[in-house]
């Protein structure tokens, strides 16, 4: 069974570059990826990843609203009662947001300049954890 | 690899090049002279330098004047408004989904009171403006004109461009609000409105820049932005009620400037050499200036990297050069901090002294053209007018822009490149220096960026509460209603209305929220 991602971008921004492609990426490495687009509510990412049974969520901002926008995908997901799927963030964060990112539940942040391989290497790590743990 | 070299486009390129590739003298008129190919002007920059246009806009309008005082006296020569995303997307700051985005990536506009604080003291007879807005621009440029009105200063002596190109959004930056059809009769509209009322300011910029930010190359680029220019025109035309020659010397165009630097350079030229033909060729017009191709860009953008930061300084400085060396009118020069956060007022002010190395201390405006009868650049020129001609002749033939958004294809072709430069950076097929040439381990810089200020958020919701408090309820209700009506019918231009509503200081989210009811929304095709 492949794993399956689900990606998208809350909020308002639409640079949607870096999330195609971490999209992309992945299906590439076996992932099945489920792409939402842009501007998507947190309560609608929410309600897709369980509807999808998703094991990971990937949010992708870069409008620095990420924090807000990270803690209110996890309140969501929460809700949902999805608490146990992985939230990882990527997008223009500064390094002195990814421990804050860290404690509104991301498990795993990817700033700008991570390269492709590293994002698909860190999921397959959490996901193969998350499976056995 | 067979040894074959070729542009970041993809163009194959000799190992030299000789009189051989040179244009016939007659197809290469001097710089000033149809087809433009040399640039605008006989006297390139000599009589007016490039516009240094520093893009910015934060928080709150009484910040962001603030930012425009201090630039306009440290010698930039026009404004660059940035707004936030809710009034970039028509939400005012108090609609309950978009909190934490309000004041974030640009100023917040809600009401025409925000704008009169935005450009208090700032005169709008003196300095042109331009606007990076899309799905809301018509509103926009009604709160600029009332605005103009409240300073006496009359409409017809405003100047400046708000950006107004709906279908790079769909494809690209992602600003959309209604559905592609009524968005393009607004843009008509506001083209016309300018025309008729608003002479010196442009009614569109039509920006490739977006494409190219989330992955076209320079040839698709100029391709994708040139056909978007004949869908407005077209739309235009098709009322009947303009000629070309009414209207095409306020239209504008807006590109990013990347690392390749002599493809950047062909890129201007030949674009403004396929724009010139198109404007006489396919609508007839008898004007010179309606052909001219002006252009404005931004240096910087996606060509920045993360890794040895600093690097972008470089990099911003090489892609002004070959933009200046491009023949445009208007430039951007991005922060090197820019892939971590907002630019820190210091990396902002390095970024405009750049321009102001290049324009003072390097000669380079000195002489118009100066690259021109170059056999590699005339080459060059040539070979990216024929790939730019080839991209648009395939989208003619798939049924136009409006099609190729609404089904995802040019969302395709774009993340499709951007994957394939993707590949090209990991594999190192396409070198930078930092990412796969001489990479170092330091770590990220501690950026200083802009900490956005949380009392500001307050103080605008307390604006916009006391304005809604304090207008006319008649007024905005008959504003609106009147929007409304208009909307329904085909041929009354909807400028007037939303002036009328700025004045009644009816907010953007208000406004937006008429024409939805009327036209819908866009529905994104999701293509990875």
């Amino acid at each position: 069974m492949p794993v399956r991602v689900l990606v998208a971008k809350p909020g308002l921004d639409g640079h949607d570059r870096g999330a195609k492609l971490v999209a992309r990426a992945l299906r590439d490495a076996g992932f099945e990826v489920i792409y939402l687009g842009i501007r998507q509510r947190p309560a609608a990412i929410a309600a897709i990843a369980v509807q999808e049974d998703v094991q990971v969520v990937g949010l992708s901002i870069l409008s620095g609203a990420h924090v807000a926008l990270t803690e209110k995908t996890a309140a969501a997901l929460r809700d949902a009662g999805a608490d146990d799927v992985l939230l990882v963030v990527g997008g223009t964060i500064p390094q002195r947001d990814v421990a804050r990112l860290e404690a509104a539940g991301a498990v795993a942040v990817y700033p700008t300049g991570t390269p492709l391989e590293t994002v698909v290497e860190s999921l397959e790590t959490l996901t193969r954890a998350a499976r056995t743990s | 690899m067979n040894g074959e070299v070729r542009s970041e486009a993809g163009i194959p390129l000799a190992t030299s090049y000789g009189p051989g590739d040179l244009p016939r003298p007659e197809e290469l008129p001097s710089p000033g002279t149809f087809p433009f190919t040399r640039g605008n002007f006989a006297d390139g920059y000599r009589g007016r330098l490039w516009t240094i246009r520093q893009y910015s806009g934060f928080g709150t309008p009484e910040e962001s004047n603030a930012r425009y005082r201090y630039l306009l006296d440290q010698g930039g020569t026009g404004l660059s408004v940035a707004l936030d995303l809710p009034t970039q997307c028509g939400y005012d700051s108090d609609h309950p989904d978009v909190e934490e985005e309000v004041g974030r990536v640009g100023v917040a506009l809600d009401t025409l009171a925000d704008a009169e604080i935005l450009f208090d003291g700032i005169p709008l007879d003196a300095i042109s403006t331009s606007f990076t807005i899309n799905g809301t621009a018509a509103i926009l440029l009604a709160f600029y004109v009332a605005v103009g009105e409240k300073q006496g200063v009359d409409r017809a002596e405003l100047r400046g461009t708000i950006q107004n190109d709906i279908l790079k959004e769909y494809v690209s930056r992602g600003t959309w609000i209604w559905p592609p059809r009524p968005s393009l009769r607004l843009i008509a509209d506001t083209i016309e409105f300018c025309a008729q009322d608003v002479p010196r300011f442009n009614a569109i910029s039509v920006a490739g820049a977006h494409f190219r930010d989330a992955g076209a190359n320079a040839a698709q680029e100029m391709a994708f932005t040139l056909m978007d220019g004949i869908t407005y025109c077209d739309e235009v035309i098709a009322r009947g009620r303009m000629t070309i020659d009414e209207f095409a010397p306020q239209v504008s165009f807006f590109f990013y400037t990347h690392g390749d630097f002599f493809e950047e350079i062909a890129k201007y030229r030949a674009g403004r050499r396929r724009w010139a033909r198109i404007v006489r060729e396919r609508y007839g017009a008898k004007d010179d200036r309606s052909c001219m191709f002006r252009v404005g860009c931004v240096a910087g953008g996606a060509s920045l990297y993360a890794p040895q930061a600093h690097n972008n300084i470089v990099r911003v400085a090489y892609e002004a050069m070959a933009s200046v060396l491009g023949g445009v009118q208007s430039m951007f020069t991005a922060a090197w901090d820019e892939p971590f956060a907002l630019p820190s007022e210091d990396s902002a002010t390095l970024a405009l002294r750049t321009q102001q190395v290049l324009a003072y201390e390097t000669g380079v405006a000195r002489v118009a053209d100066p690259l021109g009868g170059s056999y590699f650049v005339e080459a060059l020129t040539d070979a990216m007018e024929a790939r730019v001609v080839e991209i648009m002749d395939d989208l003619e033939r798939r049924g136009g822009m409006v099609d190729a958004v609404e089904s995802g294809y040019l969302q395709g072709l774009v993340a499709d490149e951007a994957s394939r430069v993707q590949q090209a950076v990991t594999s190192g097929e396409r070198p930078v220096v930092g990412v796969n040439l001489f990479p170092t381990d330091e770590a990220p810089p501690e950026v200083e960026g802009y900490e956005l200020d949380e009392t500001g958020r307050a103080r605008q919701l307390e604006r916009l509460a006391a304005v809604k408090r304090t207008r006319s309820a008649a007024d905005v209700r008959a504003c609106l209603g009147a929007l409304a009506k208009a909307a329904a019918r085909d041929d009354d231009n909807l400028m007037p209305h939303l002036v009328e509503c700025a004045k009644a200081y009816c907010t953007v989210g208000e406004m937006v929220d008429v024409l939805k009811d009327e036209w819908g929304e866009f529905q994104q095709p999701t293509v990875f």
